[in-house]
């Protein structure tokens, strides 16, 4: 019987090898290239926590909201001339055309959650239609963009938009910091910060806080709801713009049309990390995330096992702690 | 029990809901006229056509009629067994999205496991012991209850859109496993997957160019699946499920244990989906890792909502419309998962209960010993005689 049972189903080495001195080896460059995904995760992971402390609810659309923001990026960077080998272009031209593609993927991808929220969100609100409700129309949406990319730009991946040359900057631990990795997190960073700043002392973030404290008494008050919906939409959209182009910045020729599918659920369980509806948690759960997928891939030996680690760590964190690490929401956040 | 004809604050919202219900019913479009004649028929009556229709769509392969044919395009008893693969798993998914109200956005993943166990076990690609195409059945949907336990726990204690989410994920996780795990062959797969035994004039029945065994296998096994979960749905787990669907603190706060029959409603889909993927497994016979796209989730899910949540003939009319509409108009094949996304917001946003919306037996029954008792004074009496109807007849049964 024993014999039987062992030869039905062997787990042997075809099926999973841990390689730890190969982790060992690249632990510090891991590490610092995980950070690097990780301030993208966060910056995408903001539109989720955003949305779910106003609304409540997960918006399955918002990874296409990422994803046409990168398609923004690239045709933007193409039309100015970029192309697969990086430009020989002054410092300060690069930076423009930078500027210039970020502001055009903010504004892309703030349109399209726009068009969500008034497509698949607002009507079901006029009705009071049930959670489930809600959920399935926007897996829809977000299936419907996805598609529309795949029938305008075929099942191939965008040409890469090569941005500039990674330079190294400094070194710490024998590792090699470059200038792209350095730009990611700084400019992650100081998004993060300023959304931070601008939910806790603005009268729009305040609006905001105040519908996800409790929508009705909001209302009451004197608070536009559908504007401050709207408003969060937008500024979801518009991170995930940034989150966009660095994307495009890190993994050139990563616009695809389901590309935002997988880093969707991987910002998701950044959020979810953090605590979801959690500014901050956001930032930390998506350093952490990036950090924790890095190390699988060493460990494990292939690029996709990130993906699968970064899910098991969603059903770990559900599992374990559900709230988070930091575990509060956005209504809680103090002025 | 808990139905009180004198009125507690509960009935007046029952009542209410019904209210709605009939008189969306009365008022409803020509579709709902027609569910509620059938509805009025007797028992007996209802079996008779469900008979003939069950016996026509049985031979569908072989009658092949004409407008309806896929072909010259794709080969219409390959069309069928499409439909009716297609018309199982939204069987299976209607049990988890429509009976308990839980969002399973990765059923793709639980068709490839219950693909994977197939091929595993009977492949001549595979080094395990092979076993019997048929036996790989039943283990396929242990397997695939076992993973669906496996989300299940961490998920179902929370929000439904956790459950949702960790769901999408999985069906992409298998996909990419079954990339990067040496012993799933990736791209390579399984060749030579088993078939149920049986030959003909020397050559097998069960045959990878033929649809029409397979499809009449998958239908007959539907017809099963279908008294079983009739079954399971006026059973106390069905009446859990509906209660889940309707209210869950309510239905926590009367004594339902919501865990453990959201867990039930979870495990009996995935094994549904698991049962579905093996039987794809032996028809195509290779699986590999092209085979599972998490799109095609979405396509299952528009089967239901099409259909109806909840209804369990809805769910298989859906899954057969979903399929079958990018077979037979193959210009439109290219942009059916653009089609069917649109498709869900629309239908929530215009016909959230689909086709053939649910039935509430629970409220229905209420209505019934209100008419009994004589408290049912609030309604219309347009309801009130299609339901005095009804019980007259049930009473004749009875006798």
């Amino acid at each position: 019987m024993h014999g039987l049972v062992t030869s039905l189903a062997t787990v042997d080495s075809s099926w999973i090898q841990f390689d730890w001195s190969n982790l060992f080896q690249n632990f510090w460059p891991a590490t610092f290239d995980g950070m690097t995904f990780g301030a993208i995760y966060a910056l995408v992971a903001l539109g989720y926590t955003l949305v779910y402390g106003v609304l409540n609810l997960i918006n399955f659309a918002h990874s296409e909201v990422f994803i046409s923001g990168a398609y923004a990026v690239v045709f933007t960077l193409s039309a100015l001339g970029f192309g697969p080998n990086p430009p020989h272009l002054s410092l300060i031209a690069i930076i423009g055309d930078l500027l210039l593609a970020c502001i055009a993927a903010m504004i892309v991808s703030a349109i399209v959650a726009l068009i969500v929220e008034r497509v698949a969100y607002k009507p079901l609100r006029d009705r009071g239609a049930p959670r489930l409700a809600y959920l399935i129309s926007a897996i829809g949406a977000s299936f419907a963009i996805q598609y529309i990319f795949f029938n305008w730009r075929s099942s191939n991946a965008e040409p890469a938009v090569i941005m500039f040359n990674p330079k190294p900057i400094f070194d710490v631990f024998g590792t090699i910091i470059d200038s792209q990795q350095l730009t990611i997190v700084i400019a992650a960073i100081v998004m993060m910060v300023a959304t931070d700043q601008f939910i806790r002392r603005t009268r729009l973030g305040r609006g905001i806080r105040a519908v996800a404290q409790d929508p009705d008494t909001a209302t009451l008050m004197g608070v536009n709801k559908e504007r401050i919906i709207m408003s969060t939409f937008v500024i979801g959209g518009i991170l995930a713009g940034a989150g966009a182009l660095f994307y495009v910045m890190k993994v050139p020729s990563g616009v695809i049309y389901n590309g935002g599918f997988i880093l969707g659920i991987k910002a998701f369980t950044a959020a979810v990390l953090g605590g979801i509806g959690n500014i901050r948690g956001a930032l930390l759960g998506g350093l952490l995330l990036g950090m924790i997928g890095n190390y699988g891939q060493y460990l494990l030996g292939d690029a996709q096992w990130t993906d699968v680690v970064s899910f098991i760590v969603l059903v770990l964190v559900l599992m374990v702690r559900p709230e988070g690490i930091l575990g509060s929401n956005l209504a809680k956040v103090r002025a | 029990m808990g139905i009180n004809p004198e009125g507690p604050p509960m009935g007046g919202a029952e009542a209410a809901q019904l209210d709605a219900d009939e008189l969306a019913e009365t008022k409803g479009s020509r579709l709902d006229k027609l569910r509620g004649r059938w509805r009025a028929l007797p028992r007996w009556q209802q079996w008779l056509v469900l008979s003939i229709v069950a016996l026509v769509v049985f031979f569908l392969p072989v009658i092949n009629p004409p407008i309806i044919t896929t072909e010259p395009g794709t080969d219409f008893p390959l069309a069928c067994f499409d439909m009716a693969r297609f018309a199982l798993v939204a069987l299976g998914l209607n049990v988890v999205v429509g009976q308990a109200g839980l969002l399973d956005l990765g059923y793709i993943g639980f068709f490839a496991v219950g693909s994977y166990v197939a091929a595993l076990w009977t492949s001549s690609d595979s080094t395990y012991v092979h076993i019997p195409f048929l036996w790989t059945l039943p283990l396929a949907m242990v397997v695939t209850v076992f993973f669906g336990v496996l989300l299940g726990i961490p998920t179902l204690r929370l929000r439904g859109d956790y459950l949702a989410i960790v769901t999408l994920g999985f069906g992409e996780i298998i996909r990419l496993l079954a990339s990067i795990v040496p012993a799933l062959r990736g791209n390579v797969g399984f060749q030579n997957v088993g078939a149920p035994p049986g030959t003909h004039d020397g050559k097998q029945i069960f045959d990878n160019s033929h649809g029409t065994p397979w499809y009449m296998m998958t239908v007959a096994i539907i017809i099963v699946v279908m008294l079983l979960l009739g079954n399971l749905e006026r059973s106390r787990v069905g009446r859990a499920w509906v209660a889940i669907r309707e209210d869950e603190d309510a239905a926590e706060t009367m004594g339902v244990p919501t865990f453990k029959f959201k867990l039930w409603a979870f495990g009996t889909g995935a094994a549904i989906g698991g049962l579905s993927g093996a039987i794809f497994a032996g028809q195509v016979g290779f699986v590999n890792n092209q085979k599972f796209d998490v799109a095609t989730s979405m396509l299952f899910l528009a089967a239901v909502v099409l259909g109806g949540s909840g209804n369990k003939f809805g769910a298989v009319i859906g899954g057969a419309i979903v399929s079958y509409i990018p077979n037979r108009f193959i210009e439109i094949a290219n942009y059916k998962y653009l089609i069917f996304g649109v498709v869900l917001i629309v239908l929530m946003i215009f016909r959230p209960q689909g086709l053939l919306p649910a039935r509430n037996h629970l409220l229905a029954a209420i209505g019934r010993i209100r008419q009994w008792t004589g408290t049912a004074s609030g309604q219309p009496e347009a309801a009130a005689a299609t339901d005095a109807g009804r019980i007259t007849l049930r009473k004749e049964e009875d006798q």
